[in-house]
């Protein structure tokens, strides 16, 4: 932080509350050149309208005081002043262009997302996000990055913890020092990802990539929020970053992919229909739940219920190409790209043999494959 | 008319009476005290619903409403404040001061004027009885922003209807008053004589003119997209989520300043009276409302600096926003220059004009920070945005309204409004307005997105400072309300002149003014 950006941390500490910290009342600590860039760049603006500020309402405050009736004051009867007008024209436009050039240079060096050490591209859902490692080391990466509070602590039956609604249940991790491209796109409609410390905030537009980067320059953990209003729980979807070593992020992603080859599926395998629907029960309560709720009843009309629904009892195929594919036009998200044949297949054996439901009905995994293939 | 004198006329109402009287009138001063009354309720509708956000924010966790409902109430407060509080009220002041402050008799198209009236009833009928269909009311933000648009259920029809009649309303409303100032102003009324509220009304009406059919057009494209199979905003479809931010804002930032130009021009009025000297530049106020709205069609894009445009884009459309720095800098060295060596005293109206240049400005500097691109990506949807529109709208907006309408009330109800309430409402408002929405900022700089029912626990001191803050100035504007009541029921007599040194034709007829005024055109020189 710069000189400057001590002082003004300290105004505005001054001006807020004594008892906020510094962090609570500005910018939060940049971790990258550009997020610092940002924060030298907000505090000369908000010195040179303190500046301004401190002198018009000087003028007018003292006009106020002394040009007031009760104190005797006599109209004047001026009403113009060309060179006074010219003045207060000419001068501001100076320095707007003093205010123009460090932002000029900042926004070319923002859309610079050239050469980058490691490119990963992560997708907006309703209400989660989803990063693939596309390039660079850690290559084949994916995971989905859902909010990890519970929802006790939401609802005030828990005590909450230290990062409330900003804590996940799988981080980004990027090692430090490294130029990271980010690729944004979204599933359904259109999400923000930002992550304050590094001076990012890039729209995840539906049908679109955009891209944005940052180079975290400490190691650390840093959290942001979605920033674009995305339905129900868009307050629930935060970002998670945790910035590590070379060789701890050597490490992880050897993690990683050998978690990846432990848990692969073999495509053979013979589930009972406990099994899977076991498994369906933890694939509903982490993607369809917060809409259709864990008891199945839904939030009609917004959200209809799968207890009892015509879609979960009637025949199978028509309710594999609903999850497969979503409903247009509805909060009814696709999910053939976000699950495997297998979550999806035990997803909806679950919903088939939930609640009231009670088809005895399985759907092997198979069968999953053949839809998409049918499609 | 020659048979009948102006005495004759005085207080003398022909045709119907009762309801029928209003349902029918074509009366300039009948239509805005209705458009005020409107204003005023759609204000109260408005407030309950930010009041019940501020109580859901008022601590961590989920209290008080659910999430889905949360965002239907920032949606429609958003909705409501903006077209049917702000917008519907400068049209009151408009239609009751501009025929007077001209010399007119009365609007232009009077029997149009009832019309564009009577089409926000029902307008405002859908908006708000939206809440009551199946799913509730639109929840995608008063932006309307696709594809979350076309989620929605019924209720976002509701709105798009809404929208369409309003804006038809505004339509006719602005098109009654451009023709009302050039066509029937006294004679002896130059344009450069007009006094500045009407100038700044005769601006705002061309943008109104300009921007509402881009609006009906772009709440039009999500209906079809909704309902007929089209795909404007769905890149499966060759359509693009964005081209309905280009357009909304199109439309979006000359709303602004649709919402605040009158609101200058009513400053402009009643700072002169008030420090007993004529306004300070009055030429160059004009040629900055015009800088003003012109540069408002060149700058939308400043509020899609996140979406992820070209440097080239995002440095055009950052330039522009920082030149209106300029022109909005004038106004207030005009305003501060026509106080100085004025004779000041500080009725109700001059306080809530002082107020309004004080903290208005405050908005002004942190719009400019907003404009600097790097800055905005960092703030942008975040509550340092939600800080920066609200002291330009409330502290803006709606402080130029109080200011009017205790600036004008003795020429509308011949009493003059109580002081002591006035004043009272004055600090109140003022006190808990900052206390509201200044911890904002901070919030904001700190990384709190709006839009959202909950927060992480670093936010939450600040949070509950701005709730109280909004509560204590929701509930002053109970005050507004008694001084209006109180000054329509009686209290000192109003003289024509009804404050020391107010200059223009409105201060000439009796208070309350006739229902008939000026049916002779008064001589200007």
């Amino acid at each position: 932080m710069s000189v400057r950006a001590r002082l003004a941390v300290f105004v505005l500490t001054f001006l807020g509350a004594s008892a906020a910290s510094a962090g609570e009342v500005n910018l939060q600590v940049p971790v990258t050149e550009i997020a610092e860039q940002i924060y030298d760049m907000h505090t000369l603006m908000l010195l040179i309208c303190l500046l301004i500020f401190v002198a018009v309402f000087g003028v007018m405050f003292w006009s106020v005081y002394a040009h007031r009736k009760s104190r005797g004051a006599i109209a004047a009867n001026f009403h113009e002043n060309t060179t006074v007008e010219i003045v207060w024209t000419i001068v501001p436009v100076l320095i707007l262009l003093g205010m123009a050039y460090p932002a000029t240079r900042t926004v070319i060096a923002m859309k610079d997302t050239s050469d980058p050490d490691i490119t990963i591209k992560a997708t907006g859902y309703q209400w989660k996000w989803g990063y693939d490692y596309l390039k660079g080391e850690g290559e084949g990466i994916r995971f989905v990055s859902a909010l990890s509070t519970p929802q006790d602590q939401i609802d005030g039956r828990a005590d909450k913890g230290e990062h409330y609604l900003l804590e996940v249940d799988n981080p980004v991790v990027v090692p430090v020092g490294k130029k990271i491209r980010v690729l944004l796109t979204a599933n359904d409609v259109i999400h923000a990802w930002w992550v304050p410390a590094f001076g990012v905030k890039q729209d995840a537009i539906p049908g679109f990539i955009r891209d944005t980067w940052f180079r975290a320059d400490k190691v650390g953990v840093f959290r942001g929020n979605c920033a674009e209003l995305c339905g129900k729980d868009h307050g629930f979807m935060p970002i998670e970053v945790h910035v590590v070593t070379e060789e701890e992020y050597s490490a992880w992603v050897a993690e990683q992919h050998a978690r990846v080859a432990a848990t692969a599926e073999d495509p053979a395998r013979q589930w009972t229909l406990q099994e899977l629907a076991a498994r369906g029960q933890e694939v509903f309560a982490a993607n369809c739940a917060a809409c259709h709720q864990a008891d199945g009843k839904g939030m009609p009309p917004a959200f209809p219920p799968l207890d009892g629904a015509a879609i979960v009892l009637g025949p199978k195929g028509e309710q594999i190409t609903t999850v497969l594919n979503g409903r247009p036009g509805t909060a009814m998200a696709a999910f053939g790209k976000q699950l495997s044949d297998t979550d999806l297949a035990a997803v909806i054996t679950y919903t088939r043999n939930a609640w009231g439901n009670s088809t005895g009905e399985m759907i092997a995994p198979s069968e999953i494959g053949a839809a998409r293939a049918a499609n | 008319m020659a048979a009948v004198t102006p005495d004759q006329l005085h207080g003398h109402h022909h045709g119907p009476t009762g309801l029928m009287r209003w349902i029918t009138t074509t009366n300039h001063k009948d239509i805005g005290t209705m458009y005020l009354v409107f204003a005023l309720i759609m204000f109260f509708a408005g407030g309950v619903m930010a009041l019940t956000i501020r109580a859901e924010l008022f601590q961590p966790g989920l209290q008080v409403v659910q999430p889905e409902f949360f965002n239907q109430l920032t949606t429609m407060h958003g909705l409501v404040m903006v077209f049917g509080a702000i917008m519907p009220a400068f049209v009151g002041f408009a239609n009751w001061q501009i025929p007077l402050m001209i010399g007119a008799s009365d609007m232009a198209f009077a029997r149009m004027n009832n019309w564009s009236f009577w089409l926000l009833p029902p307008a405002a009928l859908l908006l708000v009885g939206s809440f009551l269909v199946p799913g509730g009311a639109t929840a995608a933000g008063w932006t309307l922003y696709a594809p979350l648009s076309v989620q929605m259920g019924m209720g976002m029809d509701m709105a798009i209807f809404a929208v369409h009649i309003m804006g038809a309303s505004s339509i006719m409303g602005a098109i009654n008053i451009v023709v009302t100032i050039l066509n029937m102003r006294a004679p002896g009324m130059t344009m450069m004589k007009m006094p500045l509220f009407v100038w700044t009304w005769l601006i705002t009406a061309y943008l109104l003119i300009a921007v509402m059919p881009v609006l009906a057009g772009a709440v039009t494209m999500i209906l079809t997209d909704r309902h007929f199979g089209t795909a404007f905003f769905n890149a499966a479809g060759g359509g693009d989520p964005v081209l309905f931010q280009h357009v909304f804002w199109f439309f979006g930032h000359p709303e602004v300043y649709i919402m605040i130009l009158p609101a200058f021009g009513i400053v402009s009025q009643i700072i002169p009276t008030f420090a007993r000297k004529p306004l300070f530049g009055y030429a160059s106020m004009v040629y900055a409302t015009a800088s003003i709205a012109i540069l408002s069609f060149v700058v939308w894009a400043h509020h899609m600096f996140t979406t992820g445009m070209p440097a080239a884009t995002q440095l055009f459309f950052m330039y522009a926003t920082m030149l209106i720095a300029v022109p909005t800098g004038v106004k207030v060295f005009n305003w501060v220059a026509t106080m100085w060596k004025g004779s000041m005293t500080f009725e109700t109206p001059m306080l809530f004009a002082v107020g309004f240049i004080f903290v208005f400005t405050m908005g002004g500097f942190t719009g400019l920070i907003c404009a600097i691109a790097p800055i905005d990506i960092q703030v942008q949807d975040t509550y340092y945005v939600v800080a920066h529109f609200h002291y330009v709208l409330v502290a803006g907006s709606l402080f130029a309204l109080f200011a009017g309408t205790y600036y004008w009330l003795p020429k509308w109800t011949g009493h003059m409004p109580s002081e002591k309430i006035g004043k009272w409402h004055f600090w109140c408002s003022i006190v808990f307005f900052n206390l509201a929405f200044f911890p904002m900022h901070f919030l904001g700089l700190a990384g709190m997105p709006r839009r959202i029912p909950d927060y992480g626990l670093q936010f939450a001191d600040f949070n509950a400072i701005a709730t109280i803050g909004a509560f204590g100035f929701g509930f002053s504007q109970l005050l507004f309300v008694l001084a209006i009541v109180k000054c329509a029921r009686g209290g000192e007599r109003a003289a024509a002149r009804s404050w020391e040194a107010a200059e223009g034709l409105e201060w000439t007829v009796p208070s309350p003014a006739p229902h008939h005024t000026f049916e002779e055109a008064p001589l200007v020189r």
